[in-house]
């Protein structure tokens, strides 16, 4: 099982957090705005690489923060962690 | 007798305890330390077994975990259905029968005992997983660094332990599996294993003391894991190799050396390396007459094993091609040496083929994961020998599990599949209870030969956890029963249970379902609550309703983006019922805010959807709005809440007892008041779920019990009846409320639920509102919700049941939507239906069907609200 690098509780095991997938994907400042290719895009489209990930987690059952982590997809090796809101590139 | 017990030696047995046992009806004897394969061999039980397909006659063939034939039933003391006799510490009183191959349940499962299982976790520096050589010089190796280490070994006996204080040592541990950052799942089996079961972890403080018949599932967490799991021998395919006395050359030396048993009188040994070749030596000295040694490195070949019941014959094919027959029982076979390395292989380890050990050895893993001794590839150098080309291709077993020979690789091979991993769903190699232990590598280079590819070309086919079998009984572990999942109740629970209420789940709730009254059926109950209900008044327990204070200054803006209504007008005092909709503008939940105070609101969730909304709500504050200054906490267990509704319900409260004005202009619908009840302090809303003039009354929770029995006794005079969900949801289908997740499935928009008026637009953004333009959300088609009447109005349809426009009678018929919610109405006189319908807002009145297999049933679409469509009844 994989350990979670929760940047509040340290590393923790996977069965504490729900995934968020992708991170950086911010909500529109103005959605009404986008066409419907646009708000699609926004809505269903993520990106799918082989290697670094920066994905969104919640430590739902520690300290109910949301958090943004990069992960490795091949090799499931975590990056050191950042804040909320200032999501690793 | 071929096979016994020799006069004296074998490390692992102490002669001194005799134990007594059954096999397939006969009772047998052993020794303390032995298998029940060693103990059958003792005995001169060599055969006796069948294999599962083609019902051949098989043998004792490994001494290990790889062992593909020799499978029994163990029914004392303890139940197992399948489990390889190679495996089973002997214990007195063991009574085992041989299975071919696949295991077979009781049919009463209470008829057996099976050991208990705890599940304990270990946190340590260095996991060592194998207690061979160098598994122990690894755990002394890591020793003496600070940290802990555990060394397990599936073995019930452990040559030279290491003693020094911080390493732990368990045997009869099997690892089934290693995962990702250290994790492995370890399961310790008590059988077998004498001695105290006190575990220490470095320090003596931290004693954990385990249960001396029970089994342990280990869930270790380690920085480092070292696999120093040894090799598996490989046999060679050739004409007859899976009869009774063809056996692994290492499994005769272990059977020697370990157990002190000779496992045949007359012996010849086929290898092409040198450890295999000396197996010879440890026979002869155990008196074993060695008819021939046949050293497939010089071309020699052992080309046909032959017999009855069991091997009586070999012939043996010369390098100059003459042919000679030998009369043996015995045939030791060594083709060479595997690294074992299937647990390496479930966590992403890689393979590298050794052209000098004709094999496969670990090459690149994860960072913490090692491999030490055998397993890491120091095996015997070996001749590649994969096949005996001489012979009948289809008595050449490769997988004796599962039965496949030479020729079902062939065929698999002549239909066209080129991959090691089709080859094996074709065939089944590698799928048996061995996992193909002693079949993985030649299966893949017969492939590559066949093919004319390299050898090493595709590899083994992969391996995944549990490493040996496993109970599911030993991972459940205490996870059964009341503690598969948390049970929440409500603190009117007793009282429930008391009143002979029948529950159902939600979530993880129990809530009251009907209330059974003189033995009558479930249909009784829910006709009598709702008619109390629509006639009189009823009482429900609705305390699991999700609830979460959303305070602080920006609490009004954030809830104005949450649901598809506005919240920030909302007046101190009133009620609004709100939507909430996915980003993908899908219906996600329902429920009230309250606005207690004007930065402190109190919204409700469904029961199922609390901590979803919370979760959703914290993920928008914390990753999106991070500059709101809003706080949510949950408060679903902190009220209890009591949902009184009927025509009486205002003199019920009356008579509970409040301070409260209930007039109806001082206390208006979707409001609410701070008061006491029944002396209790109590917050009463009157919002309705029945259409019925009702009263929530929300109380701290542990008067919640008290008040509801308070509310029942006042209640009586009025007819009071407590009711359950199911009638909860017969009084709000006739209304026409929908119940997310039940009536809308994530697919479901406001528009489709003909509640437009819930989506103010004009407010600004909110979750989901950009998605309500879509051109697949706007389309005329899409289901909408309808209310259907049965023109019988005596047949139910049932919930999920397909709708048809027309009665064609035709399979297959376009399908126009379907029923998402059945009930028979007490109020109406009859049955009726919510559905999704395509079209269905422009579909009042027209016939529908419900073609079920034994009749069609006609409907008729009608608006979704069934009753009081003009909401007369809700101030009473």
């Amino acid at each position: 099982m994989l350990l979670v690098p929760c940047p509040w509780c340290g590393p923790r095991e996977a069965i504490e957090f729900r995934y968020g997938g992708q991170a950086g994907i911010a909500y529109p400042d103005d959605a009404e705005a986008l066409s419907d290719e646009a708000w699609a895009d926004f809505l269903f489209m993520r990106d799918n690489p082989k290697g670094a990930f920066a994905e969104r987690w919640y430590h739902v059952a520690g300290c109910r923060r949301w958090f943004d982590a990069v992960r490795d997809t091949v090799t499931h090796a975590f990056l050191p962690p950042d804040r909320p809101g200032r999501p690793r590139r | 007798m071929t096979s016994g017990r020799l006069a004296d030696g074998g490390a692992w047995i102490d002669r001194s305890k005799p134990v007594g046992f059954t096999f397939d009806g006969a009772e047998l004897g052993g020794v303390e330390g032995d298998t029940l394969a060693s103990a059958l061999l003792a005995n001169g039980v060599v055969g006796g077994f069948r294999s599962p397909i083609l019902g051949r006659p098989r043998g004792i063939y490994a001494a290990g975990v790889e062992e593909p034939n020799a499978y029994t039933e163990i029914s004392a003391p303890w139940f197992d259905p399948i489990a390889a006799a190679t495996t089973v510490p002997l214990v007195d009183g063991l009574v085992a029968r041989s299975r071919a191959g696949v295991g077979r349940l009781p049919a009463d499962p209470g008829s057996v005992t099976s050991p208990g299982v705890r599940h304990r976790f270990a946190h340590v520096e260095v996991l060592v997983i194998g207690g061979g050589a160098s598994g122990r010089a690894a755990a002394r190796a890591a020793s003496g660094d600070g940290g802990r280490v555990l060394l397990v070994d599936e073995h019930t006996v452990l040559d030279d332990p290491p003693t020094v204080h911080d390493v732990t040592v368990r045997s009869g541990a099997t690892a089934l599996g290693v995962y990702d950052n250290g994790y492995a799942v370890v399961l310790e089996r008590s059988r077998g294993v004498s001695g105290t079961r006190t575990v220490t972890f470095t320090d003596e403080r931290h004693q954990i003391p385990l249960p001396p018949t029970e089994d342990i599932l280990w869930h270790v967490r380690a920085g480092r894991v070292v696999l120093a799991t040894g090799a598996i021998e490989r046999p060679i395919a050739l004409a007859g190799n899976d009869l009774p006395g063809v056996m692994l050359a290492g499994a005769a030396e272990t059977y020697v050396e370990r157990y002190g048993v000779r496992p045949g009188e007359r012996a010849a040994v086929f290898a092409a390396n040198d450890l295999g070749l000396g197996v010879a030596d440890v026979l002869r000295e155990a008196g074993v007459d060695v008819a021939r040694i046949v050293d497939a490195r010089s071309g020699e070949l052992v080309i046909e094993a032959s017999g009855g019941e069991r091997l009586e014959r070999i012939l043996v094919r010369t390098t100059d091609g003459r042919e000679e027959a030998f009369d043996v029982d015995l045939l030791a076979v060594s083709g060479g040496w595997n690294p074992n390395l299937g647990l390496w292989r479930s966590i992403g380890g890689g393979l590298r083929y050794d052209d000098e050990r004709a094999t496969f050895v670990p090459d690149g893993g994860p960072p913490w994961l090692s491999v030490e001794g055998s397993a890491a590839g120091h095996v015997p150098a070996s001749t590649p020998i994969w096949v005996v080309e001489y012979g009948d291709d289809a008595a050449k077993f490769v997988d004796l599990q599962r039965d496949q020979t030479v020729a079902d690789i062939a065929e698999a091979l002549g239909g066209g599949l080129r991959s090691v991993e089709h080859v094996k769903r074709a065939t089944y190699i590698g799928t048996a209870v061995d996992q193909g232990r002693t079949s993985g590598v030649i299966a893949a280079e017969i492939v590559s030969q066949l093919l004319g590819e390299a050898a090493g070309a595709q590899g083994p086919s992969n391996a995944r956890p549990p490493y040996a079998p496993a109970s599911y009984l030993a991972l459940a572990g205490p996870t059964r029963g009341d503690l598969l999942d948390p049970i929440r109740t409500t603190p009117m629970h007793p009282w429930h249970v008391a009143h002979g209420a029948g529950f159902e789940n939600v979530g993880q709730w129990k809530r009251p379902w009907y209330f059974p009254r003189d033995a009558e059926p479930m249909e009784r109950s829910v006709e009598r609550e709702c008619l109390a209900v629509r006639n009189a008044v009823g009482a429900i327990d609705a305390s699991t309703l999700g609830k979460i204070e959303v305070v602080g200054a920006d609490a009004p803006a954030f809830l104005d983006r949450m649901y598809t209504n506005r919240m920030s007008n909302l007046a101190v005092g009133s009620i609004r019922y709100g939507l909430m909709l996915g980003l993908d503008g899908m219906v996600l939940d329902d429920g009230v805010a309250m606005r207690l105070a004007e930065h402190r609101y109190l919204v409700t969730t469904t029961t199922g959807g609390a901590a979803l909304i919370l979760d959703r709500f914290e993920e928008w504050l914390q990753a999106e709005w991070p500059e709101l200054r809003v706080f949510c906490t949950s408060v679903t267990e902190q009220w209890a809440v009591i949902a009184i509704n009927g025509p009486r319900a205002r003199e019920v409260v009356s008579a509970t007892g409040t301070d409260v004005d209930l007039s109806r202009s001082a206390f208006p619908f979707m409001t609410f008041r701070d008061g006491h009840v029944a002396g209790v302090p109590a917050r009463l809303a009157r919002v309705s779920f029945s259409g019925e003039l009702a009263y929530e009354l929300h109380v701290p929770a542990w008067h919640g019990l008290d008040l509801w029995e308070a509310v029942m006794a006042a209640g009586e005079p009025f007819g009071i009846e407590p009711y359950g969900t199911e009638a909860m949801h017969v009084l709000r289908a006739e209304k026409g409320y929908v119940l997310v997740g039940q009536d809308t499935d994530g697919s479901v928009t406001p528009h489709d639920l003909g509640m437009d008026w819930i989506v103010n637009l004009a407010k600004g953004d909110f979750v989901g509102r950009r998605s309500l333009r879509r051109s697949d959300i706007v389309r005329p088609d899409r289901k909408h919700l309808v209310g259907l009447f049965p023109v019988d109005p005596e047949a139910l349809v049932p919930e999920g049941a397909q709708l048809v426009l027309e009665d064609t009678g035709e399979i297959p018929m376009p399908l126009a939507g379907h029923v998402t919610s059945s009930y028979r109405s007490p109020a109406l006189g009859r049955t009726f239906a919510l559905a999704m319908l395509a079209g269905g807002h422009e579909l009042h009145g027209r016939t529908v069907y419900v073609p079920l297999p034994e009749a069609t049933v006609p409907c008729t679409v009608t608006s979704s609200v069934s009753y009081d469509p003009d909401g007369e009844r809700r101030d009473g």
